[in-house]
């Protein structure tokens, strides 16, 4: 600790300290040593490239951006055609990621605790199998693990002509899987709004009851009420709007599939892949959160006449989640981060699309530099986002 | 006292449930209540339903040795996809006839690791075994001196580019971790800055976008006319990735030795790089082991992204073995074989980290 060598180091100067014996001249050297070596090997770096660049007269900058793509893409979530420009390109595939990600980590984080509650059971059949599972799937990279999955959907899954229906409207076959939609009507746009109406309304709801509670020692059954709300809004929307039920069943068409819901093969081997190796580790964490709370606790509470889901609810899970939110963050960047492997199986994301962009335009620099820093930004809004929860939910001490 | 004896209550009591032998285990594990019951029952179900249909597939009605074309009649498992490729999915593109180098150097890497396991053996003749190991293994590898041919590192691929890229690439870092975990803990702030910025730019980013920078963007950062070999690049890419990784375990590591530990340093008159040495590394670095050996474990398996840029390793050459026409429709097969490999590695590797955790106290 440099610091704590300061304080002498500054008293003794009066006594002829050498320049090099001095702590102080010795950290003011070190960091310019430091941040001399640092700069120097940037700009040795930069020299080089711009060199580079000028031999192989690379033209450098983002204005390749507004240049017209060329190349289709599989699954847009927005209109997209070969005619629009590499920036709407790597949108595109921004919101894939995206996609993947936020669908991704929603399921991960529901098996994850399934799993994690399923190694801590007293039924030993269970908790033996979830801990085979966890160590299975740890063990295996996940890259390995997607190209598995797509193999299997390649190889397992019939051709479209020869499709599972296991339902009637639903197919399964190696070009994706198929299901019926409701036909677009008036009446979802309804339910969708009376579910944000449901939303909010949840979460004044937990306020009054809070606050209630704190007054008057009543507890108000929120979680009945909540559940009741969020399927009753929309439902009485849809019915009140005129309860449609027109489907849109996928049909055959040529080699094809038409209409309907539709979920690629790329997809759904990287959503199996990622959600199936990340809810391993959450599982391992959801453990250890249960875990690190000493049995005393719920003892505690139940001697004091809670009833066992309030003990859950009360006083078990607010102290696992402190221990458990941490790691759960870093485990959601990873699934985040592993979704770039898509790259490897053909569904196009940021990484494949900005790999085809390199590789169509030159611009590596700034084809790897889009990429760095639109991950950079997920992770510290991620990370901003739990940190802030943690923050509110962390142990206030003395 | 008798009268209590008597007492009505006291005769009805039933004996106590049996809670030993097998009756009792499962009583106690799998039957405890109803809803275990039920659950235990459904899990029953489900793996009567699986498991001897695996199996059948597995082991009865599938193929060790045969060939492509009798793979395509039999109904079960083609193992013969990985038998019948399995010099090629081990050793890639090294030299047919030259294949037992690297096959010896494995053999010495798993042997010298089986020799290290004993914590009694950790000592400084240990630390010139691994350097003499790892030379000569190098020189197996590469070949050049008398009687052995040189072989070109574009022709290295297979499990041993697997084992050299995690292997360096953990040896390398692991310094590099330490000093970037160090500089984070340091007061200097020009220099804690760097350390910060480093690790946080690099954690945050996918080790893919690394790879890439390594193939596409290493080649313009360099004067004219100097080439890197991929696989280096790719290496050195692995080496600055995996840095950042350690510098944050071993930063949990300094924090949690006691401000009692450097005081007692440096009133015994020590300074920063003899107090590090000498008293807080040692310390620090005990109390990692098991993260660091998790570190190990995911840089193995983290290895296997060099698909992506193009190189040889295990990954690649089951893929380049799968894209034979003959080979195509068993897939399954080849990623379960090579699943299996990876999963040894790790699990033993992780099997170690809790034997070493025991062993250590920490």
């Amino acid at each position: 600790m440099p610091a704590a060598q300061d304080r002498p180091g500054g008293t003794e100067t009066s006594q002829a300290v050498p320049f090099w014996r001095n702590p102080r001249n010795r950290a003011v050297v070190f960091q310019a040593v430091t941040l001399l070596l640092v700069f120097s090997a940037g700009y040795y770096i930069f020299v080089n490239t711009q060199a580079n660049l000028q031999r192989q007269s690379i033209s450098t900058g983002f204005g390749f951006l507004n240049r017209e793509a060329g190349f289709g893409i599989g699954e847009a979530l927005i209109r997209y055609s070969a005619a629009d420009s590499y920036a709407r390109a790597l949108l595109i595939g921004l919101l894939n990621t995206v996609k993947v990600a936020s669908i991704g980590i929603l399921f991960t984080l529901l098996l994850g605790v399934v799993i994690g509650v399923s190694r801590l059971s007293r039924n030993w059949l269970l908790s033996r199998l979830a801990a085979a599972y966890i160590e299975v799937v740890q063990n295996i990279p996940v890259l390995l693990q997607l190209f598995f999955w797509y193999a299997i959907f390649h190889d397992v899954l019939p051709s479209p002509r020869e499709s599972i229906q296991p339902l009637p409207g639903v197919f399964f076959n190696n070009r994706g899987f198929y299901f019926p939609m409701p036909a677009g009507h008036a009446a979802y746009a309804w339910a969708a709004a009376a579910l944000c109406v449901a939303v909010v309304s949840n979460g004044l709801l937990r306020r009054w009851a809070r606050r209630r509670q704190e007054r008057t020692g009543q507890l108000f059954p929120f979680w009945p009420v909540a559940v009741i709300l969020q399927i009753g809004l929309p439902l009485l929307a849809w019915y009140l709007a005129g309860a449609p039920t027109a489907m849109n069943v996928p049909e055959l068409k040529g080699f094809n599939f038409l209409g309907g819901f539709s979920l690629s093969p790329e997809f759904s081997a990287l959503l199996i892949g990622l959600v199936l190796y990340t809810s391993a580790f959450v599982a391992e964490i959801v453990r250890a959160g249960i875990q690190a709370i000493p049995r005393g606790q719920s003892e505690a509470a139940m001697s004091l006449g809670l009833k066992s889901n309030l003990v859950l609810s009360l006083i078990i899970l607010p102290q696992a989640m402190r221990v458990i939110i941490p790691p759960l963050t870093s485990q959601m960047l990873n699934l985040t981060k592993n979704s770039s492997l898509a790259v490897a199986i053909g569904y196009p994301d940021l990484v494949s699309v900005a790999n085809t962009t390199i590789n169509q335009t030159g611009q590596a620099i700034e084809g790897v530099l889009i990429i760095m820093v639109v991950y950079l930004m997920l992770s510290l809004i991620t990370s901003a986002y739990m940190n802030w929860y943690n923050k509110k939910k962390a142990l206030v001490e003395r | 006292m008798t009268a209590r004896i008597a007492s009505p209550d006291v005769e009805d009591l039933k004996p106590p449930v049996r809670s030993t032998g097998i009756l009792g285990w499962l009583r106690a594990n799998l039957f405890n209540t109803p809803l275990n019951s039920i659950l235990t029952l459904f899990i029953l179900f489900c793996l009567y339903k699986t498991i001897p249909s695996m199996v059948q597939w597995a082991f009865v009605d599938s193929l060790w040795l045969s060939d492509a074309e009798a793979c395509r009649e039999a109904d079960g498992a083609c193992w013969s996809v990985v038998s019948q490729n399995l010099r090629f999915i081990l050793f890639g593109f090294y030299p047919y006839d030259l294949q037992w180098r690297p096959a010896l150097a494995i053999a010495m890497l798993i042997g010298l690791f089986f020799y290290s396991r004993n914590t009694r053996r950790w000592n400084r003749r240990l630390l010139y075994l691994w350097a003499a190991g790892l030379l000569v293994m190098g020189i197996l590898m590469h070949g050049g001196g008398p009687g052995l041919p040189e072989v070109e590192t574009d022709q290295w691929g297979g499990i041993s580019l697997t084992l050299l890229l995690s292997l360096f690439g953990l040896t390398a870092a692991y310094p590099l971790g330490v000093l970037l975990a160090l500089g984070r803990r340091s007061e200097l702030p020009a220099i804690k800055a760097v350390c910060v910025v480093y690790i946080e730019l690099i954690r945050g980013v996918p080790l893919i976008s690394m790879l890439f920078m390594a193939s596409v963007m290493f080649p313009l950062f360099l004067p004219e006319g100097i080439t890197i070999n991929k696989i280096l690049r790719a290496q050195a890419a692995i080496i600055l990735f995996t840095a950042a990784y350690i510098a944050e375990v071993v930063r949990g590591g300094l924090q949690a030795i006691p401000r009692g530990q450097y005081e007692a340093a440096e009133s015994l008159g020590l300074d920063y790089p003899k107090t590090m040495r000498l008293i807080i590394l040692p310390q620090a670095l005990k109390i990692v082991i098991p993260p660091t050996v998790s570190i190990l474990i995911s840089a193995f398996k983290d290895t296997s992204l060099v698909v992506i840029i193009g190189l040889f390793d295990l990954l690649k050459t089951t893929q380049v073995t799968l894209s034979n026409p003959a080979w195509i429709r068993f897939s399954a097969e080849a990623y379960l074989f090579i699943a299996a490999l990876y999963f040894l590695g790790c699990f033993s590797m992780s099997n170690f980290s809790r034997y070493l955790e025991k062993e250590l106290k920490t």
